[in-house]
């Protein structure tokens, strides 16, 4: 709470909104995440890149609770979340998108994401009045329907959406959290090409609100260019680099480890 | 977003306001007696449903709930004085007790994946019928014991008009509970719990709620099903009574309110007309075969049940909305 006094009279914002110190799991004996430090402001676009097994994913379950660390801590807003669950980070303000598509599968479009907005309204226990008596839910779920351009489809059943679409949704469901940080694992994994670029639009379109705090993780090296603020690169675990977009491009040890090759396969 | 095959509310009118008149037209006793007892397992399949139907939970235990009720009713109607204000409290203390112990029980196993919960509940409620059996001077045991019921019961009209009453209020009160916000959210528990903890939900809270609603239904339809015969005994909390609360909800659709309804009559109605068979051929004393095979046929060719089978080819037909396309994959694993 002082954090936020401090940013409503415009001072310099010290304390980041999100960070983690020395955070550290070890499955076995095999460190997936190696006492990782990291911080970013409010209102920042970072994006996370790293070979395959880095630890990417894992270090993002650690931010939302799905893991607990052996090692360190993630502070949000200057408060330690060692003791919350996933659910209470994510009421808290951390909110994810899964790598693998996780949608209720048998419900309506409109409905899985009404389900994500009666939870930001916290409309929980209440079990004597009809749900359709609640319109607001109906039409704030429409409306972040349009902006991930899935209003066409809101009455289908979810597991008749094509892949794109159901990562859309999954982004929607996000949104409607209304969440301060939007974790975003890999919301282009495994698309098409033509399906790419709708997902594209969405990201920029909330980036442009310039109200979330974004963490991407992304293996696509030009769409992370354009829009990050800020890359981090994880390698077996460690922390290799992390920078603006150029300093990255610029950096020996990640262009050896990790963009190397991929980015001239890129530019070819 | 209504469904069009939402069940018209004018035409359960229609359908409660005949049941309600049969009696009066048909002077068959059988009839209202099995009418009476299809209502009361209806109650019950009810209350499972919103379990299996709707959140998603196998329980194998629920005849703990229902017994609780009967014991509660037959045992208070035996020591104080068989009148209807101890009949209606009895009802309430069941429901008390079987609110308790299911918010307990669900408290302590709701935390288990399903298959663990799924044995623990067995496992509970083999220790009441335990406890049943060895508390005698309380429950006589397995012999059980006849109690006088108030007296206005006697005329098996009447009974048959309370059971009717209270099978429409708890349809209308489950309805309502499913539509709510709360209701939608055990939907998604069903489909996806994970997901639905993502969103932020506590979903053991919700397991919890809807293990102690189903509790109090069931202990309500068990309290009117001790009155109906005037005698209870341990056979009110064996697993019988939840494989035919299962069965019922099954055959007639899970995660309708209608179908288990449906379930229960023609689970009753079979029952009654294959056992009544048996002069024809001696296989059908042993007519429980048959549920077998029905159990097992219907859960290959029927998964959806009556009311589901019916609601999706409707759905398909007209291709419109339907808010909760009926998951069968819950069946499924029960078959299993």
């Amino acid at each position: 709470m002082i954090w936020r006094a401090a940013d409503e009279r415009g001072m310099l914002i010290l304390e980041p909104l999100l960070k983690t110190e020395n955070l550290t799991i070890k499955f076995g004996g095999q460190t997936a995440v190696d006492h990782v430090n990291f911080a970013m402001p409010a209102k920042h676009f970072k994006s996370i890149i790293g070979p395959n097994g880095a630890g990417k994913t894992t270090f993002f379950n650690l931010i939302s609770g799905e893991l607990k660390p052996t090692e360190g801590d993630v502070i949000f807003r200057g408060e330690s979340m060692a003791k919350y669950s996933s659910v209470e980070r994510t009421r808290k303000g951390l909110g994810r998108s899964f790598q693998i598509t996780n949608v209720f599968p048998n419900l309506t479009v409109i409905e899985n994401v009404r389900l994500a907005v009666q939870s930001k309204e916290n409309i929980r226990y209440q079990m004597f009045r009809h749900f359709i008596a609640y319109k607001d839910l109906h039409i704030q779920a429409e409306k972040l329907l349009e902006i991930v351009l899935l209003s066409n489809k809101a009455n289908s059943i979810a597991n008749q959406l094509s892949h794109g679409e159901k990562r859309k949704l999954e982004i929607a469901m996000l949104l409607a959290l209304d969440t301060e940080v939007l974790l975003l694992d890999e919301p282009t994994a495994g698309m098409s090409l033509e399906e790419v670029p709708a997902i594209l639009d969405v990201i920029k379109q909330i980036k442009q609100t310039g109200e979330k705090t974004i963490l991407l993780i992304e293996h696509k090296m030009d769409m992370i260019m354009d829009l990050s603020d800020s890359i981090m690169v994880l390698f077996n675990g460690k922390l290799l680099a992390d920078g603006t977009p150029s300093d990255i491009m610029e950096n020996e040890t990640v262009q050896q480890a990790y963009l190397g090759g991929l980015y001239d396969e890129q530019l070819t | 977003m209504k469904s069009k095959f939402q069940v018209n509310n004018g035409v359960l009118l229609v359908l409660v306001a005949a049941l309600a008149v049969f009696p009066f037209v048909s002077d068959s006793r059988t009839w209202t007696i099995l009418l009476t007892q299809i209502f009361i397992f209806s109650i019950l399949a009810m209350s499972y449903d919103i379990l299996l139907g709707y959140t998603g939970i196998v329980s194998f235990g629920h005849a703990m709930f229902f017994g609780m009720g009967a014991y509660t009713t037959a045992i208070m109607l035996n020591k104080f004085e068989a009148s209807l204000g101890v009949f209606f409290f009895s009802i309430a203390i069941g429901m008390i007790i079987a609110g308790i112990i299911s918010f307990l029980v669900g408290l302590l196993t709701l935390r288990l994946k399903s298959h663990f919960f799924a044995m623990l509940t067995l496992a509970v409620s083999g220790l009441f019928l335990v406890l049943a059996e060895k508390w005698r001077t309380l429950t006589h045991g397995n012999d059980g014991f006849t109690f006088r019921a108030p007296e206005l019961f006697k005329d098996r009209v009447m009974f048959y008009l309370l059971v009717l009453i209270c099978l429409v209020l708890v349809y209308f009160f489950l309805r309502r509970f499913v539509s709510s916000p709360l209701g939608r959210v055990l939907i998604a528990v069903r489909e996806n719990e994970q997901r639905t903890k993502s969103l932020g939900y506590k979903t053991l809270h919700y397991k919890v709620i809807a293990s102690v609603v189903a509790g109090i239904v069931a202990s309500l339809a068990g309290s009117l099903y001790a009155v109906s015969l005037r005698f209870v005994n341990t056979s009110v909390l064996t697993m019988d009574i939840t494989l035919d609360a299962l069965l019922m909800t099954i055959i007639g659709g899970v995660g309708t309110l209608i179908g288990p309804i449906i379930g229960a009559g023609v689970i009753e109605l079979a029952q009654h007309y294959l056992s009544g068979l048996a002069k024809e051929h001696p296989i059908f004393e042993r007519w429980i075969i048959f549920f077998g095979i029905i159990y097992i046929l219907a859960v290959i060719f029927f998964p959806r049940g009556i009311v589901g089978t019916i609601r999706y080819a409707f759905w398909k037909r007209k291709n419109k909305d339907v808010s909760v396309v009926l998951n069968t994959s819950k069946v499924k694993e029960v078959a299993k």
